[in-house]
């Protein structure tokens, strides 16, 4: 470590494992009857990948590179908002209701 | 270049992000917790756009994008139909696999947008790589899947929702994807200036792959085809994280990843089937036939009137409903029958099988969505032994789910994970014919003595049995 800094790939895999872990303990958890708005909300929580995308729209000097990450920025938006708008739809339905309605 | 926060506080706003999805899933483990979680989602994702938009240029186009893609998903969100949630996620899923694509060029044009050297480091290559293919791949694969769930299949054969399957298919499929990785060394060994070609050819091939890996998948299979691709969508995401060298998309994105990957084994136990003979497909293909000689049986069949009279004369009751229902629009006539049951003092329950309608949870969507309250509606394991000593079950719009011959040895479906409605005092079972199910295998179930058939749109049918309760 003195002196030699570790390699991105390596600080990457740490997280990337780690993460891992982490969902799939937090996965287990969830309850069957809310799996359908758990693959909602994962999909806008995989939207997250915008940030690539505003940082590509964002290139100077590469006209290519800006015109690919603005198309990239309305796809995932597309995700971004409709995943977590229709997993409150979702969540909404299942508010308690009183059962002598 | 001057910019808004230094690089440690976007790291720690990330980190921030990142936690916060890490909750959004936790919220998910009971109804009432679930709402709070998704906001926390919802903040998360404020942040990591917000603090991107601090440390980048060009920021006006990004805002455009963002509203003009917020706009359609908005408006996807709102006016969707509950039966139609697996479309919508499989559309999403496609979009999330091609801008990873679109990001990943954008970072082969300009490494130094994203605080890469130019030329890409060779890690960063790799993982550029993997981030495009199993992007790619998500992206077709799921206009497949789409296009099989919105019943496509009559337009464009791809989209059959039968198998669609073809000699030494796994072959061609094992030898395209070989030339994939092929073309992704290339990439990586490519001199500076000549990494497009190989870049671009690995991308197309990508692209087939994802459709030829769907297209010998039936319709049976679909919740874990959607579960798979769900997990898919994370993997490309995270892959996008490690070459860009960005702890928060490696993060959400292997929280999705795995997420998809535990509803896929769920969904493949729930059918009793192995991850592989799902993926390699055919299933359901050419076993229909199976089914054509027994329909000489016979069977006892009832009408609405009689079933109103059996079910107001029951202690218990437990409804298990099937997607043939939420075909049927069915739902509301169904709560409102067990609505006035529940008022003569009949206890009333809903069972479901995991793979009760098209996707993992959708007919607990479908269920909610009529107003049914969630804590009427068990699992299959709460459930399954209660139904012994209960009075009436009502199978509506579902077959194979409730088929016996899962216990007997050398059935098609044996060792698939049943709800026993069969062990009911009574059975009542809605059908519209007596065709068999996505399996294509004959139900013992109607021909039981215990058993009366119903048969009928099951909207009219309960609708009529509300009418004739009291």
């Amino acid at each position: 470590m003195h002196g030699v800094a570790v390699d991105p790939l390596i600080t990457n895999l740490t997280v990337f494992v780690l993460a891992v872990f982490v969902g799939y303990h937090v996965v287990w958890t969830v309850t069957p009857a809310l799996h359908t708005p758990l693959m909602s909300v994962t999909n806008a929580i995989s939207s997250v990948i915008i940030v690539g995308a505003i940082l590509a729209a964002g290139a100077e000097g590469s006209g290519l590179g800006s015109m690919l990450g603005g198309a990239a920025v309305v796809l995932v938006a597309i995700n971004t908002f409709g995943g977590f708008l229709v997993t409150e739809r979702m969540l909404e339905m299942f508010k308690k209701k009183d059962p002598k309605k | 270049m001057t910019q808004l926060l230094s690089a440690n506080q976007v790291a720690l706003l990330y980190l921030v992000a990142s936690v916060l999805f890490i909750l959004a899933l936790k919220g998910l483990s009971h109804p009432l917790s679930a709402r709070q979680g998704n906001r926390f989602g919802i903040v998360g994702m404020l942040i990591a756009v917000l603090v991107t938009f601090a440390v980048t240029h060009n920021i006006h186009l990004s805002m455009a994008a963002l509203a003009v893609g917020g706009l359609i998903g908005w408006y996807a969100a709102k006016r969707v139909e509950m039966t139609q949630m697996p479309e919508l996620v499989a559309a999403m899923h496609s979009l999330v696999g091609l801008a990873a694509v679109l990001i990943a060029s954008a970072v082969v044009a300009s490494p130094t947008a994203f605080n890469l050297p130019d030329p890409i480091p060779a890690g960063n290559r790799i993982e550029l790589f993997l981030g495009t293919f199993i992007g790619a791949m998500t992206f077709s694969g799921s206009i497949i899947a789409f296009g099989k769930l919105a019943g496509l299949g009559n337009k464009f054969r791809l989209f059959s929702s039968a198998p669609v399957v073809f000699k030494g298919q796994q072959m061609v499929n094992l030898l395209i994807f070989l030339a994939m990785i092929g073309f992704g060394i290339a990439f990586f060994v490519a001199a500076p200036g000549g990494q497009w070609p190989p870049f671009l050819i690995m991308t197309a091939i990508a692209f087939v792959l994802g459709v030829l890996v769907i297209i010998p998948i039936g319709g049976a299979d679909m919740p874990v085809v959607i579960s798979m691709l769900n997990s898919y969508s994370g993997w490309a995401a995270s892959g996008i994280g490690f070459s860009l060298n960005n702890p928060l998309l490696i993060v959400a994105g292997s929280l999705v990843g795995s997420s998809g990957a535990i509803l896929s084994y769920i969904m493949c136990k729930a059918m009793n089937r192995s991850f592989f003979s799902v993926i390699l497909g055919g299933f359901g293909a050419a076993e229909g036939a199976a089914a054509g000689g027994q329909q000489q049986k016979s069977v006892r069949s009832g009408s609405p009137d009689d079933v109103a009279f059996l079910l107001g004369n029951a202690e218990s009751v437990i409804i298990v409903p099937g997607y043939g229902l939420a075909v049927a629009r069915a739902q509301h006539a169904v709560k409102e029958m067990a609505h006035k049951l529940s008022a003569k003092g009949v206890n009333v329950r809903y069972a479901i099988h995991p793979v009760a309608g098209r996707m993992p949870g959708h007919m607990n969507v479908l269920l909610a969505e009529a107003e049914v309250p969630y804590d009427q509606v068990a699992e299959m394991e709460d459930i399954n032994s209660d139904f012994g000593t209960t009075d009436v079950a009502f199978v509506l719009g579902a077959n194979d789910v409730v088929n016996p011959l899962a216990e007997t040895p050398g059935s098609p479906i044996y060792g698939m994970p049943i709800l026993e409605a069969h062990k009911a005092r009574t059975v009542i079972v809605n059908k519209r014919s007596m065709a068999s199910g996505y399996a294509g295998i004959d139900n013992p179930l109607f021909y039981m003595d215990r058993t009366m058939m119903v048969f009928g749109d099951a909207k009219k049918v309960v609708e009529d049995i509300v009418k004739a309760i009291e």
